[in-house]
């Protein structure tokens, strides 16, 4: 077990490792830097002090040295548009974020997981055929497309939600959430659908497909016989069974949520560190593009590792063989 | 044992010669028009592309040549006539007077055209380093194979976007990053299925004719790793085409110059609270419509292709 950890963690480190290098030569080998972290209306003495600062007229090592210095600060410069340290407003804006991904989340397992039982133990009824069919249109659909719908029929034909913001927030513990607020939660119903709307798709595929494997198994053929009711059937035999895949996957998701709220934020104007990027790409304030990145490849690396090593420790299979191989 | 030898002798003629008479390609094809969605997928798909390749044959008006424009038409619904013309503008028309259907028409080009060269390079480049890793194993293998894993255990969305911020807007800037994030699935797809391959009999015996690494790999050995990669190659298509759009509505994917679908739809949805639907939710249909055309052929490819699936 402590051979695969360490193992697990050498190949994040790897992983970190390399986009550092990556973001490194994206900014400061390719093109001139001083382009990508000064001002475009900075004047000439403003240009030649940065250089110096940056240290660009050392050798390359020596700049990368410096960079990965920073790097372990947490300094990623200063925003052109805010005039403050990138990270810390990126910072500011990842519990708005947080929020919304985590709901998304729950929202695909809490519709996700019942249709998806409903589909597997149905396969043939229409209802069945009607959630498989919709699962499709979920998957195939881009993302932003199912925002744009979800505004047009709830926000402007209906009218019954608001289109974009994030509405009333309270404080919790120094952080701003709206999840406590009826005007919070109206704000919020939207944007977490859209978001969740991809991942229940998925959540619904997978919990289909295993439903049936399951239900093909002696110790269902068994519970039957012993004369249970099919809700206990369903809820403890079949649902315990396939929640482990559907964990896994979903975990691993996480990470993949918050690079889409990127999209979501957009579409519903949801002040998020996602929102703050495309803001940032159009005002060209690369500092925080670059502690953006940065930050979510910590967050993602983080996530799959912690998956990775909770499933390992569920499933013995999975570390045996890693380390065999 | 002797039954063995029985079947052994006298199967082959008995059963081959049906299946002799088709060629595989006939036999496939066979496979796939037996479902109906499928065939509509494909209709639709075909109808597509050639609407997108004949677009300036077609389209009522050339978008983006100002001097066919005209601001008095601006914000028309769909089906309204013009002011100055009297031609009928089917899907009504933007702010600036310029007719939906054929902006539609024309996005579709920009959105097909970047969906295929980058697939194009995608492929090739993924291939390539998919049967090298499989044919050599060893150091190469794990090198290539490491860069794969490093690819995909980050959103592609992440990747294009970031890598679009740092360059610009730019067509030829956003089929570089469609390449850059979607290669690894090729060499990904083949590599599985080439390290299988590499270890049976003909390859064995390429090798003691004396061939070269090239030759081997790219005449023996791939042409027998296609199946899976043609259906990951349409499964990534639609991908493409989607994620070419989500990055042009972002604001980060190709210029106003040169507006694909979604950045059609981009620029219509700051209309679409003020109840002109139709500037933003048809260019949003076309692409709805072609995404789900590929994806219902690439179902059934699937299906077609899987061996446990065929009679």
């Amino acid at each position: 077990m402590i051979v695969y950890i360490l193992r697990r963690i050498g190949q994040s480190l790897f992983a970190l490792a390399a986009m550092a290098i990556l973001v490194f030569i994206g900014v400061f080998a390719i093109g001139n830097p001083v382009d990508i972290l000064v001002n475009p209306e900075a004047n000439q003495a403003e240009i030649a002090a940065t250089t110096a600062r940056l240290g660009l007229d050392k050798p390359l090592w020596e700049q990368f040295a410096r960079f990965v210095g920073h790097l372990f600060q947490g300094d990623l410069g200063t925003s052109f548009v805010y005039g403050r340290p990138a990270m810390e407003i990126i910072l500011q804006r990842l519990p708005a974020t947080m929020e919304l991904a985590v709901t998304a989340l729950i929202l695909a397992v809490v519709i996700g997981v019942p249709l998806g039982v409903y589909a597997g133990l149905k396969p043939d009824s229409i209802g069945g055929r009607s959630v498989m069919a919709g699962s499709i249109l979920g998957f195939s659909l881009p993302n932003f497309w199912q925002g744009l719908l979800l505004i047009l029929i709830f926000a402007v034909l209906l009218g019954w939600l608001p289109a974009g913001g994030r509405g009333e927030t309270v404080e919790v513990l120094g952080i701003r959430v709206s999840f406590l607020t009826l005007d919070g939660l109206r704000h919020m119903i939207l944007p977490a659908l859209n978001l969740a709307l991809f991942k229940m798709s998925l959540v619904i595929r997978l919990t289909r497909a295993n439903t049936r494997e399951v239900c093909l198994q002696e110790y269902i053929k068994f519970a039957r016989a012993k004369g249970l009711s099919s809700t206990r059937i369903v809820l403890v035999h079949i649902l315990k069974n396939i929640m482990i895949p559907v964990v896994t996957i979903l975990g691993l998701e996480l990470g993949s949520m918050i690079a889409f709220a990127v999209v979501t934020e957009t579409v519903f104007a949801w002040p998020g560190m996602g929102k703050l990027l495309i803001d940032s790409i159009n005002l060209l304030d690369r500092p925080v593009i670059v502690a953006y990145l940065m930050l979510t490849v910590v967050i993602i690396v983080t996530i799959n590792l912690i998956v990775d090593l909770l499933y390992s420790a569920l499933d013995p299979r999975v570390r045996l063989s890693q380390v065999k191989a | 044992m002797s039954d063995d030898a029985l079947t052994a002798g006298l199967a082959p003629t008995a059963t081959a010669e049906p299946l002799a008479a088709d060629s595989p390609f006939k036999r496939l094809l066979h496979t796939f028009l037996e479902d109906k969605l499928a065939v509509i997928g494909l209709v639709l798909f075909t109808l597509v592309v050639l609407l997108a390749i004949f677009a300036p044959l077609i389209a009522p008006q050339n978008p983006y040549d100002l001097a066919q424009l005209d601001v008095l038409d601006g914000g028309l619904p769909p089906g309204s006539a013009s002011m100055s013309t009297g031609g009928i503008y089917y899907l009504g028309t933007d702010e600036q007077g310029r007719d939906m259907l054929s902006a539609i028409l024309y996005g579709l080009r920009i959105s097909l055209l970047v969906a295929t060269v980058s697939l194009a390079f995608a492929i090739a480049i993924g291939v390539t380093a998919g049967t090298m890793a499989a044919y050599f194993g060893g150091k190469i293998d794990s090198l290539i194979m490491r860069m794969v894993d490093l690819q995909l255990s980050f959103p592609a969305i992440l990747i294009a976007l970031i890598l679009l911020a740092l360059w610009g807007r730019g067509v030829d800037k956003v089929i570089i990053a469609l390449v850059i994030v979607q290669w690894a699935y090729y060499a990904r797809t083949v590599r599985s299925s080439a390290i299988v391959e590499a270890r049976k009999d003909y390859i064995e015996a390429a090798h003691c004719l004396a061939l070269s690494h090239s030759r081997i790999m790219f005449h023996h050995l791939l042409p027998n790793c296609l199946p899976p990669l043609i259906v990951v190659a349409t499964v990534q298509i639609a991908q493409a085409i989607a994620l070419e759009a989500t990055l042009s509505f972002l604001g980060a994917g190709v210029p106003i110059t040169e507006p694909s679908l979604g950045l059609l739809i981009a620029n219509g949805y700051n209309y679409l609270l003020s109840g002109r639907y139709w500037v933003s939710l048809f260019p949003g249909i076309a692409l709805v419509l072609t995404i789900v055309a590929i994806n219902l052929v690439g179902d059934r490819l699937r299906d077609v292709f899987n061996p446990r699936l065929q009679k």
